[in-house]
C-alpha cells in the first residue's frame, strides 16, 4: 500500500529519502568502519570488536569524566543560573538588560578565545590548571546563558508574577516563595535548561581541547586524539562508543523532561 | 449544624487616609483618597478600567508602596510600611494565581504551612474550608483539572484559610462566563456574610458590586467620587458621573430661556423646575422615572423604536426639538413604533447634571 504522501508527490518522497540517506550514510559508514578488521578491505575483511575493546582500554576513563563533568556543569548552572534568571526577570533596570547581553558573549565569541583568556589569567594556578575544575569553569561560562535565558523567560510569565504575589499575601517570605512556589512552577523550564546544558557540555570540544591536559580528557577530546594518532578503525570505533554511551543518557534525560513537563506543565 | 466559621474574630476596621500612588514613570495611579471601612463590612471599589480601584486594592494588600503622606490603618495598627507578607490579609486574584504544582488541598493550606501550623491543624482547616466552598472530592486534584468556578472557590478558600484580618478580592468574577457569574456572586455574597470578614472587592460590574457589597465606593480618574449604599448612590448621586455609571440616565438640556422661566422643556410640554435644580443647564432622568400615559394635554412623544427584552420593553421616544429619550415599560404592554404617548414625570426624581450654567 502506498502512503498518501507518496501518491501525492513521489518526487518529494524520493528527495526526502535521498537526503536522509545522504545524512545517515556517514554515521553508518563510520560505525561500520569501527567494526571491520580493515577499513580498506571493507566487510570482506571480517567483523571484529577489537577496535572497540582497544578504545575502551585507552579512553574508557573519558566516558566517566565527560558524564561527571556534564553533571557538575548542570549543578553549577542550576545554582548560579536559576537565581540569576529570577533577578533578571524581576529587574527593570538597564543594567540588567546589559548584563543579559553580556551573558551571551561566551556563545558568540569563539570558544578558543574564551579558553585562551582563561589560560592567560588562571593558567598559573597549577592545581586548578591540572584539574577538571578548570574545564568545568569553561563549560559553565559557555552553558550558563542557555540555562538563564530559558528559565528567565519562564519567570517573566504574568501568571508567575501573580503566583508570587499570592504567596506574599499568604505570608511567604522570599526564600519560602522562591523555593516553594516559583521554582516548582518553572520546573519544566529548568529541566529543559538542564537537558540543554548537559547536551552542550557532553559534546563541547573547542574550549575543552584548549583547556585540557593529558590527565583531564573528555570524550570529544579523546575522539580527536584517536583520530589524530591511531588507525582509522580505532577512531571509528570511538564514534560507536560515543553513540552507545551518549544516546541512552540523552534518551533517559529526554524522557525525564517530558515526564516532568507533563506533570508540572500549566 | 452551623459550620464553625474558620475566620471568626480577626476582622478589623480599615482606615485609609490621604492614600495616593504615583508610579515611577510619573503616572498618577491614585490621587489622595480617604475611606473608612467598618469591621466585617464588605465594600466594593467600583469604576471603569483605569480608575485606580485596583491600585487602591494593591496598596491595601501591600503589593504596591503608597506615596509619602499616605496612611493605612488596620484596626489600630499602621500598616502603611508593612510588606504584603506581614499584613495578615487574604487576597483573591483575578487569575486566581493558584499554585499549579500543588493539589487543591495543598493550595488551601499553603498559608498555614508557611505560618508553621501542624499537619493536624492544616488537615482540619482544609476539611472545614472544602466543606464550606463545596469542593468535596476534589481535594487531590490539581488546579488545571478544575473548572473556572471551582478554581475561584479554591482561591477563596486559600485566602481565608489564614484567618486574615482583611479579605481583598480583585475582580474575582472577571474570568467566569456570564451565567456562572450570576449564580456565583450570590454564593460569594452569602459566604462573606457568613464569615463576617472585612472585605474589599474590586469590580467594574455594577450588578456584581450591588449583589456583594454593603457599600460601594465609586471611583473615576484616581479619585473616589462617592461612597454609600447602592441605593443611595443610585437615588442621590453626588456627581453626574455617579448617576451615569450606575444604571442609565436620559439627559435633558435647558436653554437660558427655560432657566429664566423656571421650567424644564420636555418636547411640546414643559415641567416646572424644582427649586434645587433651578440653576442647572442640564438635568438627568432615569428611564424608570418616566411614566407613559394616554395623551392628556401634557407633553407627548412618538415611539421610534421598541426593543423586546423579555420581562420589559425598551422604548426610544422622539420628542420635538430634543434628543430621543430612553424609557422602559412592562413587557406585556402593547406599545408599537409610531404610537403617540403622553409623558408623566415625577420632578422630585430629576437629577442634577451640570453644576451650573457657568460651568458648562
Amino acid at each position: 500500500m502506498r502512503t498518501s504522501s507518496t501518491s501525492r508527490s513521489p518526487l518529494l518522497f524520493l528527495t526526502t529519502v535521498a537526503i536522509c540517506i545522504f545524512m545517515v550514510a556517514p554515521v553508518l559508514v563510520s560505525v561500520m568502519a569501527g567494526l571491520v578488521n580493515s577499513y580498506n578491505r571493507g566487510i570482506s575483511s571480517g567483523l571484529t570488536l577489537r577496535w572497540v575493546e582497544q578504545v575502551w582500554e585507552v579512553y574508557g576513563s573519558t566516558v566517566g569524566a565527560s558524564i561527571g563533568l556534564a553533571l557538575a556543569c548542570v549543578i553549577c548552572t542550576l545554582l548560579l543560573g536559576v537565581p540569576c534568571a529570577y533577578a533578571l526577570a524581576r529587574s527593570r533596570s538597564r543594567l540588567a538588560r546589559a548584563f543579559e547581553e553580556l551573558l551571551l558573549l561566551p556563545v558568540a565569541i569563539p570558544s578558543l578565545a574564551t579558553a585562551l583568556a582563561l589560560i592567560l589569567v588562571y593558567g598559573n594556578m597549577t592545581s586548578l590548571r591540572q584539574s577538571f575544575v578548570f574545564i568545568l569553569i569553561g563549560h559553565v561560562v559557555f552553558t550558563l546563558p542557555f540555562m538563564v535565558r530559558t528559565v528567565s523567560a519562564a519567570f517573566q510569565r504574568p501568571d508567575l508574577l501573580a503566583m508570587e504575589e499570592a504567596a506574599r499575601t499568604l505570608g511567604a517570605g522570599f526564600v519560602q516563595r522562591f523555593l516553594g512556589v516559583l521554582v516548582p512552577a518553572v520546573l519544566p523550564a529548568i529541566v529543559a535548561g538542564m537537558l540543554m546544558v548537559f547536551t552542550l557540555s557532553i559534546g563541547e570540544f573547542n574550549l575543552t581541547w584548549m583547556l585540557h591536559i593529558p590527565l583531564t580528557r573528555t570524550l570529544p577530546v579523546g575522539l580527536a586524539d584517536s583520530y589524530a594518532s591511531m588507525r582509522i578503525e580505532v577512531g571509528s570505533a570511538y564514534t560507536l562508543v560515543f553513540l552507545l554511551v551518549i544516546l541512552p543518557v540523552l534518551w533517559i534525560l529526554q524522557a525525564l523532561t517530558t515526564l516532568i513537563q507533563k506533570r508540572y506543565g500549566t | 449544624m452551623e459550620l464553625e466559621s474558620p475566620v471568626s474574630t480577626q476582622s478589623t476596621r480599615i482606615e485609609i487616609t490621604q492614600c495616593a500612588k504615583t508610579y515611577p514613570d510619573g503616572t498618577r495611579g491614585l490621587l489622595p483618597v480617604d475611606l473608612n471601612i467598618e469591621a466585617g463590612e464588605v465594600v466594593a471599589l467600583l469604576g471603569p478600567s483605569g480608575c485606580g480601584k485596583t491600585t487602591l486594592l494593591r496598596l491595601l494588600a501591600g503589593l504596591e508602596t503608597a506615596d509619602p503622606g499616605s496612611r493605612i490603618l488596620f484596626g489600630d495598627q499602621d500598616v502603611t510600611a508593612l510588606p504584603a507578607e506581614k499584613r495578615g490579609i487574604g487576597m483573591v486574584f483575578q487569575s486566581y494565581a493558584l499554585f499549579p504544582q500543588m493539589t487543591v488541598e495543598a493550595n488551601i493550606v499553603y498559608g498555614l504551612k508557611i505560618r508553621g501550623a501542624s499537619a493536624d491543624e492544616c488537615r482540619r482547616t482544609a476539611g472545614t474550608l472544602i466543606d464550606l466552598v463545596r469542593l468535596n472530592g476534589l481535594e487531590k486534584k490539581r488546579p488545571t483539572e478544575l473548572s473556572g468556578g471551582q478554581r475561584q472557590r479554591v482561591a477563596l478558600a486559600r485566602a481565608v484559610a489564614v484567618k486574615p484580618r482583611v479579605l481583598l478580592l480583585d475582580e474575582p468574577m472577571a474570568a467566569l462566563d456570564a451565567k456562572l457569574k450570576e449564580s456565583l456572586r450570590e454564593e460569594l455574597a452569602e459566604l462573606l456574610r457568613r464569615l463576617g470578614i472585612t472585605a474589599v472587592h474590586v469590580t467594574h460590574d455594577q450588578q456584581e458590586a450591588m449583589a456583594i457589597a454593603d457599600r460601594l465606593a465609586l471611583m473615576e480618574a484616581g479619585q473616589i467620587m462617592q461612597v454609600g449604599t447602592a441605593e443611595s448612590l443610585y437615588r442621590n448621586p453626588a456627581h453626574p458621573f455617579v448617576a451615569r455609571f450606575l444604571g442609565r440616565v436620559n439627559t435633558l438640556a435647558r436653554s437660558s430661556e427655560d432657566m429664566a422661566a423656571g421650567v424644564i422643556r420636555l418636547g411640546n410640554g414643559a415641567l416646572a423646575c424644582p427649586g434645587h435644580l433651578r440653576d442647572r443647564n442640564e438635568v438627568m432622568l432615569r428611564p424608570e422615572d418616566i411614566h407613559l400615559v394616554a395623551p392628556n394635554g401634557g407633553a407627548t412623544a412618538r415611539i421610534a423604536r421598541r426593543t423586546f427584552l423579555g420581562d420589559r420593553v425598551q422604548l426610544q421616544l422622539e420628542l420635538e426639538g430634543q434628543p430621543p429619550l430612553m424609557v422602559e415599560a412592562h413587557g406585556l404592554l402593547a406599545y408599537a413604533p409610531g404610537d403617540i404617548v403622553g409623558l408623566e414625570i415625577d420632578t422630585e426624581r430629576l437629577l442634577p447634571a451640570r453644576n451650573d450654567a457657568t460651568a458648562a
